[in-house]
């Protein structure tokens, strides 16, 4: 929550103000009920009408005065609240955009949108809230202890009593229920995951004939959640009665001993109404206080998981073993590995393998072996945990991301287009591409001919996602977009998955055919995607099972031979 | 209109009411409590006011009698405070019970949807009404409804003492104590655009941040940051323009309210001293005047809640009809339900003139035909979209027949036991899904009294054994929500090991190995030729090196079956099937 406090600094006028006005707005209030003493003592007991007059025309002055203290007091704390949770969006927003992939996989995205939307939501209202409130109930509550006190010592010592009673009360209650709300809501979480699992799992829950089976395991977490919301709600009903029963009975005390003080003339009758009086606000603002305090809870929870991700750093460690290598060479992988957490299993172990410039690399293997992980290394996505990579005989981590990405275009597995137009998501290649250099990328990528039938050709909308393209269309889009950058090094990450065999064999000869001749990695699962590579990657459980061409591979890995067979032969089974 | 929307909300309000019934003792007592601790309350000041009234001044305080009055105030707050807590309790009760049983109601209701339903309502929005609308519901009605009636009371109890005290000073708090309410109003509709273009700049962020941050790994390899960075800027900025209007704007109607309030406060004080003087307290005294101004108080308050009570009851009985909706959508009869469940199925099935679309405006499968006999293969082939899927919904019954029919060993599907139907189909499909537990329960999904061994046979057959192993807690590894870590390939292999555990008469695999490699696939394939030995099979398969063995293939193209036959009868017609087989298989020459 502290470290969160420095996207308020822009507001330090407002956050003083604020609460200085809703203090001197409670201030106002706090005199109103001086006023109503007066009258009685003074106007009705002196009979003087002119008292009266005067103190109504103060109490309406009061009201004025605290109506405008008030109205300003909202407008600098919604200010400070709103451009507090500003700059901390654009700020943790523009955090985000500079995580590694690695931060990325570790956090998730559904949890990141999260912070970004609700959280911050959350943790605003909650400024706003405190900055209105955490000066006034307490100024309030002390407020009215202190009139008292000038106004009778002994009876004042009633409240000094009756306030820490109600606190305790208060809190208390609040620091019980609060983990049992917690509770209530992991057994609604259970109820949501059941209802959310069964109804998208219909098929198989009926396939399977667990209707029943699911239906009693459901009624018994809707039990159970029943059941503990009912003892949460059975300590929180305790609130408002027992502070009633406390308010009340220091009531009872306060006249029992106020008449006795009256008796003796030490105060007067309106005195005993004005303490009275202060009585009733003090519950009132205890009240307010404590679901400001709730609200806070939330906040700082919010506050909590922001600051967690603001305090990420943006990369993980990584270290330059060897700074240089052969500069003629495209890429180098040098006994690389890189495992994804530090405990966990290496993702692919003791890699090495040497590129030279156009070359073609072809990466092949089952799911999981490594494939991706291996060639988001090339453009410093990950950095390995031992080894080196070496771009143009440079270490990667010596590059800047800018200086290396400019050199790389990648296509990657999950064919992902931004909402926008055609041109603007192929323009992300290259800015500065011309009609001409867009339309060549789209038509080496396959993707000319479906453009020219859209009704707005390049300016075709796209929509979030590309939801209005199809996996296919999606794939060659992406082709398209890494192409217009004409890069020194292309990646096509298992990309064609969705095209059919014609097209993508159009696509491969339409890639060889480069002028500007980049050297290239294509990961696939089929073996006819990469048979002409000059170079074959064979990769099984994150180990290099094999390196050559097609034919070296056939006579030499039985790993690769398998999977051709399981591609190519007549029906792998009678083998 | 808005007659239209009173009668529909009338409607609600009376099925809600059914809820209602079987908590109406609480529902009774609650009211009855509530009415009593809210004179109870009101009588308080009262006593106060006599009480000061008997302290007038030095050495003029009836001690015995303030003694008596501090006694009856003593019990009442006891009482009250009683009250209040078993209203709360009775509240409780009545608010989760009922949304308990409209969850459970919802949840029974879409075991029983046809499936056409559900592929027409996605998970998210079912689940926003039977959980988040339930609860809104329950808690605003409930709130409102107490709210509501214990604002009515206190008003209504607070006019009847001070009309005993004074009339003319009732009469001024009566007259000025509306005006907070149409300032109220007046702030809430003027607010209410601002609250609009808030919420729609808001959405829009929001569209881009989960754009962005889902798509952040392509952000960052086209280095396109900054210019998202400012995009997103121009749209925080505007925010926060619009929410400055809309936050502070809303925010003044306490402000305003409380001053309105103030003024009636001072008002009473006014007439009431003034009363005071020239009756010679007669008409009010001292301590009636206090117990007034305690009540103006009182009776302001309920006012300023009952324009959001009417707003949270009008909101809680829109998000009961949602709902509603759900619990009430009809469901077709089916008469098979009476049917026996024990039938012994050979696998002999017909589809004779089977017409079927989704719906109406798109025929989808016109007058099909096929014959297959029992222990035969018969695998559908065919582009994306061409009604493969839903030839296996039509025998599933996820989905029934427009025309014609379908019959298993001779007797229509629509007449036999939908439990024992499905019973004998042993079904993977493309789209995996797994239950929250372990690896263990959700292989013996199908069969829960499976013993381990027959477990880890079924996971070997499947090939999923090996990646089980080397899991942390290997077959107790528990899984979160559809599968959590799973690769969609383990998930497959996960869903295999389930059929190849309960084994029923007739198997269906729909694209039951798309995600997992080609030489996983043919391993699997060696233990699924095993299983469909004498065993009826349905088959969908966009890789046709897995369906070459076939005895019966379907080729599929807009729904309609092109061609039929084996495998090298197809090769032989030169029909489509030989041209999707030869884009398949063709050795990829064309680049040379």
């Amino acid at each position: 929550m502290k470290k969160l406090l420095k996207y308020l600094k822009g507001y330090r006028k407002e956050s003083v103000i604020a609460p200085l006005f809703k203090m001197l707005e409670a201030l106002f209030e706090l005199m109103i009920p001086l006023a109503v003493s007066q009258i009685i003592d003074n106007g009705i007991g002196g009979g003087d009408t002119r008292r009266i007059y005067l103190m109504f025309a103060v109490m309406i002055i009061l009201g004025i005065v605290g109506l405008s203290c008030s109205l300003c007091a909202q407008y600098f704390s919604a200010k400070a609240a709103v451009g507090f949770s500003t700059a901390l969006r654009s700020s943790l927003f523009s955090h985000i955009q500079s995580f590694s992939y690695s931060r990325t996989d570790k956090l998730g995205t559904s949890t990141l949108i999260t912070r970004m939307t609700s959280d911050i939501n959350t943790v605003q209202t909650g400024v706003n809230l405190f900055l209105r409130l955490f000066m006034r109930s307490p100024f309030v509550v002390f407020g009215a202890m202190i009139m008292a006190f000038t106004i009778n010592t002994r009876l004042a010592l009633i409240f000094a009593v009756t306030i820490p009673l109600l606190a305790i009360v208060v809190f208390g209650i609040m620091l019980v229920s609060i983990p049992i709300y917690k509770k209530v809501q992991a057994k609604l979480d259970r109820v949501v995951a059941k209802t959310r699992g069964n109804y998208k799992g219909a098929r198989v829950v009926r396939a399977f004939n667990k209707e029943n089976d699911e239906t009693q395991d459901f009624e018994t977490r809707n039990n159970e959640l029943t059941k503990i919301q009912l003892f949460a709600g059975k300590i929180s009903a305790l609130m408002n009665p027992l502070t009633y029963v406390i308010i009340n009975l220091a009531v009872v005390l306060l006249i029992r001993n106020g008449a006795m003080t009256v008796d003796s003339g030490i105060i007067s009758q309106g005195e005993l109404v004005a303490l009275y009086n202060y009585m009733s606000q003090i519950l009132v603002e205890l009240i307010k206080l404590a679901s400001l305090i709730i609200t806070l809870n939330k906040c700082s929870a919010g506050a909590k998981r922001i600051s967690a991700v603001l305090d990420t750093p943006a990369d993980t460690d990584f270290e330059v073993r060897t700074e240089r290598s052969d500069d003629s060479l495209a890429v180098e992988f040098d006994n690389v590995s890189f495992a994804y957490s530090e405990s966990g299993d290496p993702a692919i172990s003791n890699i090495s393998f040497k590129v030279k410039r156009g070359e073609t690399v072809g990466i092949i293997g089952s799911t999981g072996c490594g494939k991706s992980t291996l060639v988001n290394m090339i453009p410093g996505f990950y950095h390995p945990t031992e080894g080196n990579v070496f771009i143009n005989g440079k270490n990667t981590g010596l590059y800047s991301s800018d200086e290396l990405r400019a050199k790389i275009g990648i296509v990657p597995q999950k064919a992902l287009l931004f909402k926008g137009t055609v041109r603007s998501n192929i323009l992300w290649g290259n800015e500065n591409a011309s009609e001409e250099e867009l339309w060549d990328a789209l038509r080496l990528a396959q993707a000319d001919g479906f453009i020219r039938e859209k009704a707005e050709g390049l300016d075709e909308p796209v929509k979030q996602n590309g939801s209005n393209f199809s996996g296919g269309q999606k794939q060659r889009l992406t082709i398209a977009r890494a192409l217009v950058r004409r890069p020194e090094i292309l990646i096509l990450d298992d990309s064609a998955s969705a095209l059919d065999y014609a097209t993508e064999s159009a696509l491969r000869s339409a890639l060889a055919s480069l002028d500007y001749n980049p050297t290239k990695f294509i990961v696939s699962q089929r073996t006819s995607s990469i048979r002409h590579a000059d170079l074959i990657i064979v990769l099984e459980d994150g180990d290099i099972v094999g390196v050559g061409t097609h034919e070296e591979l056939l006579k030499a890995c039985p790993t690769y031979l398998e999977i051709y067979n399981s591609q190519f032969s007549a029906g792998g089974e009678s083998k | 209109m808005k007659k239209a929307k009173n009668k529909n909300a009338l409607k609600t309000f009376i099925k809600v009411l059914k809820y209602l019934k079987i908590y109406h003792i609480h529902f009774i007592l609650s009211l009855i409590f509530t009415a009593v601790s809210v004179a109870l309350t009101l009588y308080v000041p009262i006593l106060v006011g006599e009480a000061i009234d008997l302290a007038v001044g030095k050495g003029n305080v009836e001690h015995g009698k303030i003694e008596s009055i501090l006694l009856k105030i003593i019990i009442a707050i006891l009482i009250t405070a009683v009250l209040q807590w078993l209203i709360n309790v009775l509240n409780n009760r009545m608010t989760y019970g009922i949304v308990c049983n409209i969850r459970r109601e919802a949840f029974r209701k879409i075991q029983k949807f046809p499936i056409s339903y559900i592929d027409s309502h996605p998970s998210g929005e079912i689940v926003s009404r039977i959980i988040s609308d339930a609860e809104q519901f329950s808690d605003g009605l409930l709130l409102g409804f107490t709210q509501f009636f214990n604002g009515i009371i206190t008003i209504l109890g607070t006019l009847i003492f001070m009309l005993t005290i004074s009339p003319p000073i009732t009469a001024i708090v009566v007259v000025v104590t509306p005006a907070s309410l149409f300032v109220a109003a007046f702030i809430a509709k003027k607010t209410y655009s601002m609250f609009k273009l808030q919420s729609e700049i808001r959405g829009e962020q929001t569209s881009l941040i989960d754009e962005m941050i889902s798509g952040h790994k392509t952000v960052a390899a086209f280095g396109k940051e900054k210019d998202i960075q400012s995009e997103f800027d121009e749209i925080n900025t505007r925010l926060s323009k619009a929410s400055l209007r809309a936050i502070f704007f809303s925010s003044t109607t306490n402000p305003v309210t409380r001053f309105l309030n103030g003024t009636v406060y001072a008002l009473v004080a006014l007439f009431g001293a003034l009363l005071c003087i020239s009756s010679g307290g007669a008409a009010i005294s001292v301590g009636m005047l206090s117990s007034f101004l305690a009540y103006s108080t009182q009776y302001t308050k309920p006012f300023n809640e009952i324009s959001g009570v009417i707003t949270e009851l009008q909101n809680a009985l829109a998000c009961a009809a949602r709902v509603f909706e759900v619990i009430e959508e009809p469901v077709p009869t089916d008469s098979s339900d009476n049917a026996p469940c024990d039938i012994a199925p050979q696998g002999d099935i017909e589809f004779r003139d089977v017409c079927f679309s989704y719906t109406p405006e798109k025929p989808l499968i016109n007058g099909f035909n096929v014959s297959v006999s029992r222990g035969q293969k018969v695998a559908i082939v065919g582009p994306t979209g061409c009604g493969k899927t839903t030839l296996i919904n039509l025998l599933m019954r996820f989905y029934d027949v427009n025309d014609g029919s379908i019959t298993l060993d001779g007797t229509d599907v629509r007449e036999i036991n939908k439990v024992a139907l499905r019973r004998s189909f042993g079904m993977v499909l493309q789209e995996t899904w797994l239950c929250e537990g372990t690896i263990r329960d959700n292989i013996a999904f199908g069969k829960p009294d499976a013993t381990d061994e027959e477990i880890i046979a079924a996971a070997k057959a499947a090939h999923a054994h090996s990646f089980i192993r080397r899991l942390p807690n290997g077959y107790n590894t528990l899984l979160g929500e559809d599968g959590g870590s799973l690769s969609q390939g383990q998930k497959q292999l996960l869903c295999i090991s389930r059929v190849m555990l309960s084994l029923p008469e007739m198997l269906i695999l729909d694209e039951a190995t798309s995600s997992i490699d080609t030489r996983t696939e043919i391993r699997i394939g060696k233990a699924f030729t095993t299983m469909m030995e004498g065993r009826t099979s349905f088959i969908v398969a966009h890789r046709l090196s897995t369906i070459k063995e076939s005895d019966i293939i379907l080729v599929m193209k807009d729904g309609n079956v092109i061609e039929k036959g084996t495998h090298e009868e197809l090769l032989e017609q030169k029909g489509f099937y030989f041209e999707l087989y030869n884009s398949q298989f063709a050795k990829p020459d064309l680049s040379e």
